[in-house]
């Protein structure tokens, strides 16, 4: 096994770390701070590519692997969480639906804009009562004459306002399963400015504050029948396979928090002296940080190899449930530990370890709670 | 319209100098760059490419792993590479290098060349207006801003405190500051791009109307004695005092060291 990236992958990581050094890092606290989305960012990030990066080229994306990808959105939560989840939401939950169950219609009509970076993308599933339960959707779609008309609400979508296409899911009906009437879910793409579709309250959250969260409300929206994506009731499956995408961006997301948190930590303790000595020199300094740099290789050996599975393999839901798990917990251990070892100076907001571990909490409650990973995880054990 | 870049890799000072114990550069155990000045220079011509239409070529001499730098300018839109390589070629001067850059673009068709005012890692900006005088052809150097009009350019040279406006009939070639502009960046696709495209490499044999007297460390007439870090300078003096007073303060040191 050859734990070496490849000649594109290397220059890739140069590209996006020089990038966000340069680009996100400086705006990163102010992001955080104001709450504001990012809007200059993200149209940098279009004009270079990174919103279609796994999107063929024949789409009006880069091309490249679900590594790259990773490694993006890696680079980009080092420094700054808010801008990490951007890209994730759009690429893994906006673009990759449309690309996998698509027409050609629709890949031609949405996702070449997206993957162009020209319009941004979100991704519905969440509603007041269903967020773990995807099965307690309330939010319907019925069917009049060539189109749909949908009604209901959809919560703490990420993207929220700022997006320009969003996907979105809906109960259009009761089919029997296993002896039991269940929900028949469908995906519908519906775009911005559609009548009947507007924004409710914006989250105030604890952390990736600039990512703009919004409830969607639907009220007689009435999209067209080629907004349908994929089949009719196969919307929980389309829900799913995108979750298995989407906890591989988040996973990466984590990863970039803790590893932005271990080498903003490497940097202070050799700063920081107290008793006469920088606090590197303790021992117990120097094991906390053999700890979180361990965790934090190990995390990326599961992310990286989630990422590769997406690439190589039809099914990789086991692998992503994994990296995002692990990588979710050591995103959190680890910037807890960053705060810890910043003193006081790290429960103040000029240090970026305390933004970070405020960012990394979401890892685990998004796109599937780490307990939902533990289920998706098990469940393949038992199986 | 055909524009070759020149450029070259160099250490990167910001993770730090490194010598052998002879005194001279390690370049091996130094991360490497784009050198800045050349880095502008390429944006300068995908610019032109960019609104005139342009095929442009980029050309370095160096070791085997300067293909990185080709590839990285590939990336950001470069059409072609070439790389000057070869044994009996290093330990170039700046007198060895144009030489040697000038056999190599006989070979080209072009209409404009464009390289870096100088390299961060000997900060001579020699070969470029070298390279003009091989090939015969007019130089403007220290360019801030370029223009295509018909078969000239127009090129703002930076001067102290102004610029002149300069014009010259093509082919010429251009060195430029790395105030000229924002280099782009590479895009993920193009890196893709970029590391399977062709880079063709060149030894002496593909240079043209070059002297063997000419290349190489034999061909090098600059002898450097001895390479070391810039003395670091020292931590000052740090005063606070209101404005008047700060003034005052200043003078007198300034009078102190006889520098008024």
């Amino acid at each position: 096994m050859d734990f070496t990236l490849s000649k594109e992958h290397e220059m890739a990581r140069a590209l996006f770390k020089e990038f966000a050094e340069k680009e996100v890092k400086p705006l990163a606290q102010e992001v955080d701070e104001t709450e504001e989305f990012p809007r200059v960012t993200v149209e940098k990030m279009a004009k270079y590519g990174f919103l279609g990066i796994p999107v063929p080229k024949q789409y009006g994306g880069q091309g490249c692997d679900p590594l790259t990808y990773v490694m993006c959105v890696e680079e980009l939560s080092k420094v700054c969480g808010t801008t990490g989840v951007i890209v994730s939401a759009h690429t893994s939950l906006c673009c990759d639906p449309i690309q996998t169950f698509g027409t050609e219609e629709q890949k031609q009509k949405f996702l070449v804009p997206l993957a162009k970076g020209e319009k941004l993308g979100a991704f519905g599933l969440t509603e007041p009562g269903a967020g773990t339960d995807a099965q307690g959707q309330q939010t319907k779609a019925v069917l009049d004459g060539d189109g749909y008309v949908i009604n209901g609400s959809k919560i703490f979508i990420t993207n929220g306002k700022e997006a320009d296409v969003y996907v979105i899911f809906a109960v259009t009906g009761m089919v029997e399963k296993r002896g039991r009437m269940t929900k028949e879910i469908s995906a519908f793409i519906v775009e911005k400015g559609t009548p009947g579709f507007s924004f409710g309250t914006k989250e105030k959250k604890m952390g990736i504050r600039g990512s703009s969260t919004y409830e969607l409300i639907f009220t007689d929206c009435r999209v067209p029948k080629e907004n349908l994506l994929g089949k009719i009731g196969q919307g929980f499956k389309i829900a799913m396979h995108t979750l298995d995408g989407g906890r591989i961006g988040i996973a990466a997301q984590a990863l970039g928090l803790a590893e932005g948190a271990l080498e903003s930590t490497i940097a202070y303790v050799k700063e920081r002296k107290q008793f006469g000595r920088a606090i590197s020199q303790f021992q117990n300094t120097q094991f906390q940080l053999a700890d979180m740099a361990t965790k934090v290789e190990a995390a990326k050996m599961l992310v990286y190899k989630a990422a590769m599975a997406k690439a190589t393999q039809a099914e990789y839901t086991f692998e992503a449930a994994q990296a995002k798990l692990f990588a979710a917990e050591v995103a959190m251990e680890v910037t807890t530990k960053a705060v810890q070892l910043h003193g006081g100076y790290g429960y103040t907001r000029e240090y970026d370890v305390e933004r970070m571990m405020r960012d990394a909490k979401i890892t685990e409650i998004y796109e599937g709670t780490s307990e939902v990973q533990r289920m998706v995880i098990s469940a393949a054990l038992l199986k | 319209m055909k524009i070759v870049v020149c450029i070259k890799q160099v250490p990167d000072t910001k993770g730090g100098v490194k010598f052998k114990p002879d005194g001279t550069l390690d370049r091996a155990a130094m991360l490497t760059i784009m050198n800045p000045d050349d880095k502008a220079g390429l944006e300068a011509a995908l610019r032109l490419k960019d609104q005139y239409g342009a095929e442009v070529t980029v050309i370095t001499m160096g070791l085997p792993k300067a293909e990185d730098v080709l590839r990285e300018a590939l990336a950001m839109g470069a059409d072609k590479a070439i790389l000057v390589t070869d044994r009996v070629l290093g330990g170039a001067d700046t007198w060895a290098t144009s030489q040697t850059l000038a056999g190599a673009i006989r070979n080209l068709e072009y209409d404009l060349i464009i390289t870096g005012r100088q390299a961060i890692d000997g900060d001579t900006a020699q070969v470029g207006p070298q390279i003009s005088e091989h090939l015969n052809i007019p130089v403007i150097s220290y360019a801030q801003k370029i223009k295509i009009d018909g078969d000239s350019v127009i090129v703002e040279r930076q001067f102290d405190d102004r610029y002149h406006v300069l014009k010259a009939k093509m082919p010429c070639l251009i060195t430029a500051l790395a105030e000229l502009n924002e280099p782009r960046y590479m895009t993920p696709g193009g890196i893709y791009d970029a590391c399977k495209a062709e880079i063709t490499v060149w030894g002496r044999a593909n240079l043209a109307d070059v002297d063997d007297s000419n290349l190489g460390l034999k061909g090098s007439p600059t002898q450097i004695a001895k390479a070391s870090d810039k003395v670091r300078k020292g931590k000052g003096e740090k005063v606070n005092l209101d404005p008047a007073e700060s003034v005052t303060y200043i003078v007198s040191k300034l009078k102190e060291k006889h520098v008024i």
